[in-house]
């Protein structure tokens, strides 16, 4: 018999599995780094007031890489919502429902954080 | 089984404890994201909606004390710390293969205990000084 298994797996199913478990990962490495830089700013520098915190996100480097955390939070919350609903909610109808709740309050959000983000 | 069966009579190991709480504190800041988003809004905008911002923590809004508002912020804090600290074990273990018994239960017990110590530490700042 044809072997079946480790590299020589025949692999079926729709493949999304492995992109949305390294999209998770890639979005959480950029959303970690982000953390770091914010985090250094805030940390290092003069009193904290509005001046000095909206001038963090002023700078243009620091908006394209905000722009990059929203999306990322975007498509990582998406990954994840979705693993709950597929956990924990069977009916699939009821299921589809939430999935559809999670993806307008995911958009909805990034579209006023980047309407935030854009107008500084 | 029967859903009280499996919180009470099942014995939890920590690593089972800090993937519960992954999700929900994934789940927490799904939930408050709008106001997480206000807040940026707020504090970014202009100098009058900074203000806005400082005051809904100092002075409250409406019939809401300001309290209530900080004890959201100290749960997000929490929540962003225990998904941050468990999010890098997770990124750890899927770039190494650390997957040993002893690896998970210290390293799962590390993201509980230094998310709460931080939290406890930034709760300190956020309501006493």
């Amino acid at each position: 018999m044809e072997q079946n298994f480790g590299s020589k797996r025949t692999v079926v199913g729709a493949h999304y599995g492995l992109r949305d478990w390294l999209s998770q990962r890639i979005t959480a490495a950029v959303m970690a780094l982000f953390t770091i830089v914010l985090l250094l700013q805030v940390l290092f520098g003069a009193e904290m007031g509005y001046d000095r915190w909206a001038g963090i996100f002023s700078s243009q480097w620091m908006k394209v890489l905000t722009f990059v955390v929203i999306v990322s939070l975007l498509v990582h919350a998406w990954v994840g919502m979705r693993d709950v609903w597929m956990d924990y909610v069977r009916p699939v109808g009821a299921r589809l429902l939430f999935q559809v709740v999670t993806i307008v309050w995911l958009v909805g959000c990034a579209g006023w954080a980047i309407q935030v983000l854009w107008r500084l | 089984m029967r859903l009280v069966d499996a919180i009470t009579g099942y014995r939890y190991p920590v690593m089972a404890i800090v993937s519960i709480l992954h999700r929900a504190s994934g789940v927490i800041m799904f939930v408050l994201m709008p106001f997480i988003i206000w807040m940026f809004d707020a504090s970014v905008s202009s100098e009058i909606s900074y203000g806005q911002f400082t005051s809904v923590f100092a002075a409250g809004v409406g019939f809401l004390p300001g309290w209530f508002f900080k004890l959201i912020a100290l749960a997000l804090i929490w929540s962003y710390l225990q998904h941050f600290i468990a999010g890098l074990r997770h990124l750890w273990m899927d770039a190494t293969h650390a997957v040993d018994l002893q690896f998970g239960r210290q390293s799962a017990f590390f993201s509980i205990v230094a998310s709460l110590v931080l939290t406890l530490a930034l709760g300190i700042k956020l309501f006493f000084f």
